[in-house]
C-alpha cells in the first residue's frame, strides 16, 4: 500500500516526464493485477458470432414457449407481438420498405446475438437470472417463433453459430 | 470603439443579418446600436433602488453548491420506454445554455436499464481476451496512471431522429437535439491499459462491458481503442456522475454516445467484433434498399441555432444575438453559416474560442429582426471539408426510416407574431 506521500512523489515525477504530450508515448506505472483463467470464466459473457463463449446446455422451443410466457410475454406480447416493449417476432419483408418492422427474424443478423443478449439483460427486471438451458431454450423459442428452427431442434453451443439467420445477407460493415 | 462603422451595421446576408464583427466591437457598440437580448424582459416598473438582498446578510456557504432558486426552470427533458423506469433518456435543454460546456447535472444520459448504484471500491476494469497477460484494475490503481484532460462534445448516434417524422415535432431545441452534450473529460488514454496487458497479433477489436442492468455492451475497432479513447474518470474536473457512468466509462472522441459504454467494467479484445444486440438490432444504419450498415461510428457535421429556437419568443422588432452550436465528430468545426431566409442567403457567424476538436463550438451572429416572418438555419463546415446536408438532401440519400446519424439543417421559422417553430424548409 501506499502512503499519501509516496502517491504524491509519484506523481511529481510523472508530471516532469516529457511523454505525458503524446498519447502513444505514454506509459503506466503498472498497477494492473494478474487474473487466473479461471476468474476470467467468471466475469466473460460475451458470445461472439463463431460460437466462443457460448456455456454447456441445451434447449428446445418447446421448452421455451413455457418459459416465455411466464417470463417475457408481459412486454412483448404472446408470440413476441403486440406487446409493450420490442417486437420480436414478425416483420419479414418490410425491411426495405417506408415502415420497417426491426425483429428477431426480420432483421437481425446473428442468432448468437440472441443467446448473449437473453442471458446479459433480460428479463428486464431480472437480468442475469436465466439459466444456460433457460437460455437456449428462449433463444429456440424465438427462432422458431420467426420459423427459423423448428420446435423440437435441440439448441446449444454447436448447432446456435450454425444458424443462418434470413436477414444475413444485408449487413454490410461500414466502410 | 466601432459604433460610428457604418459596415458592421449593414445587412451582410438577407432578412437582416448582419457582419459578425458588431459582436466584436465591444458593448458600447452594441448598446449603440440597440442590442435586444432574446431574454431581455419589457421595461416595467423600476426595481427599487436598495434591494432587500442588500439589507440583509445573504446566505451563508454550502458543502456542495446550488443553482439559483430562479434557474430552476431549465431541466433536462426526460423520457423513458412504457412499462420501465430506467430505459430511455434525458435530454440536455440547449436552449437555455450558453457557451459550450454543458452543467454535469444537465448532461443527456442513455440508458438501457437504469442507473446502477456502483461501490466504486467493489468495481474492477478488466482486460482480457487476446491479450499476453489479463488484467483487473481498480479505481485506486487508475488514479495513479497519467491522466489525459480534453473538452469534447458526446452526442447519441439517435439525437435529433425527431426530424425524421414526415411532421415537424414541435419541440424545444433540447427536445430534438438534446441528446449532445460538451465537458471536459479527464481519464487513462486506454491504449496505455492495452500495452500493459499486451494487445495479441491478431487483436482488430475490443468489445466493451457495462456494469449496469443490460451489461451494454459494444464492440470498437482496437485502432480507436489505441488512438484517442479514453478511459474517463471525471467530468468537468468532478467525478462521473451516476448517470454517465459513474466511476469509469469508455469515452471515443467524436464516435457515437452508445459505444462511449457507461459504468466500463470489462473490455475483451478479440478479432471480429461480438455483433451485439446494440450494434446490430440497434444502432445500425438501415438504408432504403434493405442493406444496413454496421459499425458506423463517428457523428456527422452538424449545428443548431439554440437561441432565437422552437418554443422562445422574441420580445419586439430590433436588433438580437443568434447562438447556436456547431460539432464534427472528425475533427475542428471550420465555418458556420446563418440563414434568415431559409437557405436563400447566408452570412458567416463568429465561432467563440476556444475551437477545438471534436468540441462543441460557440457560434454567434447578429440579427436585426424587421418583425416579419423569417426561416433561421445554421449550416456548419468542418475542417474535413464536410458541409452539414439539408434534410431534404439527407432524406434523399437515407430514405425515411433510418434512426441513426441524423445531422441535417435545423430550420426554426420566426413568426410575425415572434413565435419560433420547427419547420422543414
Amino acid at each position: 500500500m501506499f502512503t499519501r506521500n509516496s502517491q504524491t512523489l509519484t506523481l511529481i515525477a510523472l508530471g516532469a516526464s516529457a511523454a505525458w504530450s503524446a498519447v502513444g508515448a505514454q506509459e503506466g506505472p503498472g498497477l494492473g493485477v494478474a487474473v487466473t483463467p479461471e476468474q476470467v470464466e467468471g466475469w466473460a459473457l460475451t458470445i461472439l458470432p463463431d460460437g466462443t463463449g457460448l456455456p454447456p446446455g441445451t434447449g428446445t422451443a418447446r421448452v421455451g414457449a413455457e418459459i416465455y410466457a411466464a417470463k417475457c410475454a408481459a412486454c412483448h406480447g404472446a408470440d413476441g407481438t403486440g406487446g409493450t416493449n420490442d417486437q420480436l417476432a414478425g416483420g419479414h419483408g418490410t425491411i426495405a420498405t417506408a415502415a420497417p418492422v426491426r425483429t428477431v427474424g426480420s432483421y437481425w443478423p446473428y442468432a448468437t446475438t440472441v443467446f448473449d443478449y437473453v442471458r446479459r439483460a433480460m428479463p428486464l427486471t431480472q437480468p442475469q437470472s436465466l439459466t444456460n438451458d433457460e437460455t437456449y431454450a428462449l433463444t429456440a423459442y424465438l427462432l422458431h417463433l420467426n420459423g427459423i428452427v423448428d420446435e423440437d431442434d435441440v439448441i446449444d453451443a454447436r448447432a446456435l453459430p450454425r444458424i443462418e439467420m434470413p436477414n444475413r445477407a444485408n449487413f454490410v460493415r461500414a466502410p | 470603439m466601432r459604433q460610428s462603422d457604418p459596415q458592421i451595421l449593414e445587412p451582410v446576408a438577407g432578412n437582416g443579418l448582419l457582419h459578425r464583427r458588431l459582436f466584436l466591437t465591444g458593448s458600447a457598440a452594441l448598446a449603440g446600436a440597440g442590442l435586444t437580448l432574446l431574454s431581455a424582459r419589457p421595461v416595467g416598473a423600476a426595481p427599487p433602488e436598495v434591494p432587500a438582498w442588500m439589507k440583509i446578510p445573504g446566505a451563508g456557504m454550502s458543502p456542495y453548491g446550488v443553482r439559483s432558486k430562479h434557474e430552476e426552470h431549465v431541466v433536462r427533458t426526460v423520457g423513458s420506454t412504457p412499462g420501465t423506469i430506467g430505459t430511455g433518456a434525458s435530454r440536455t435543454p440547449l436552449e437555455h445554455l450558453e457557451g459550450i460546456i454543458t452543467p454535469g447535472a444537465l448532461h443527456f444520459e442513455r440508458h438501457h436499464n437504469g442507473i446502477p448504484d456502483i461501490d466504486p471500491a467493489e468495481h474492477r476494469l478488466l482486460i482480457h481476451g487476446l491479450v499476453d497477460r489479463p488484467l483487473m484494475f481498480d479505481l485506486e490503481a487508475l488514479s495513479r496512471y497519467p491522466l489525459v484532460s480534453r473538452i469534447q462534445f458526446l452526442e447519441c448516434s439517435g439525437n435529433s431522429g425527431a426530424n425524421n417524422a414526415p411532421e415537424p415535432p414541435q419541440q424545444s431545441a433540447g427536445g430534438i437535439h438534446g441528446l449532445v452534450s460538451c465537458s471536459e473529460w479527464t481519464g487513462v488514454p486506454l491504449g496505455v491499459l492495452l500495452d500493459e496487458a499486451g494487445v495479441g497479433r491478431d487483436a482488430r477489436w475490443i468489445v466493451a462491458e457495462g456494469a449496469d442492468a443490460a451489461a451494454m455492451s459494444r464492440s470498437v475497432p482496437i485502432s480507436k481503442a489505441l488512438d484517442d479513447s479514453i478511459v474517463a474518470m471525471y467530468q468537468n474536473g468532478e467525478h462521473l456522475r451516476p448517470g454517465n457512468g459513474y466511476p469509469m466509462r469508455l469515452f471515443l472522441p467524436g464516435w457515437e454516445g452508445n459505444a462511449c459504454v457507461k459504468w466500463l467494467r470489462r473490455i475483451q479484445v478479440t478479432a471480429e467484433p461480438a455483433m451485439t444486440k446494440d450494434e446490430t438490432s440497434k444502432y445500425s444504419d438501415l438504408r432504403p434498399d434493405g442493406t444496413a450498415l454496421l459499425f458506423t461510428f463517428p457523428m456527422g457535421v452538424k449545428s443548431v441555432i439554440t437561441s432565437p429556437s422552437g418554443g422562445l419568443a422574441m420580445q419586439g422588432p430590433g436588433l438580437y444575438q443568434i447562438s447556436g452550436i456547431a460539432w464534427s465528430g472528425v475533427g475542428r468545426i471550420r465555418r458556420v453559416e446563418v440563414s434568415a431566409d431559409g437557405g436563400e442567403s447566408w452570412a458567416k457567424a463568429a465561432l467563440s474560442e476556444p475551437v477545438l476538436s471534436k468540441a462543441l463550438v460557440r457560434f454567434r451572429l447578429p440579427w436585426r429582426w424587421n418583425g416579419g416572418p423569417a426561416v433561421l438555419q445554421s449550416r456548419a463546415i468542418d475542417e474535413s471539408g464536410a458541409v452539414q446536408p439539408t434534410r431534404a438532401a439527407l432524406l434523399a440519400e437515407r430514405g425515411a426510416a433510418f434512426r441513426y446519424h441524423y445531422h441535417a439543417i435545423q430550420s426554426w421559422e420566426v413568426s410575425a407574431e415572434g413565435s419560433v417553430r420547427n419547420v422543414y424548409a
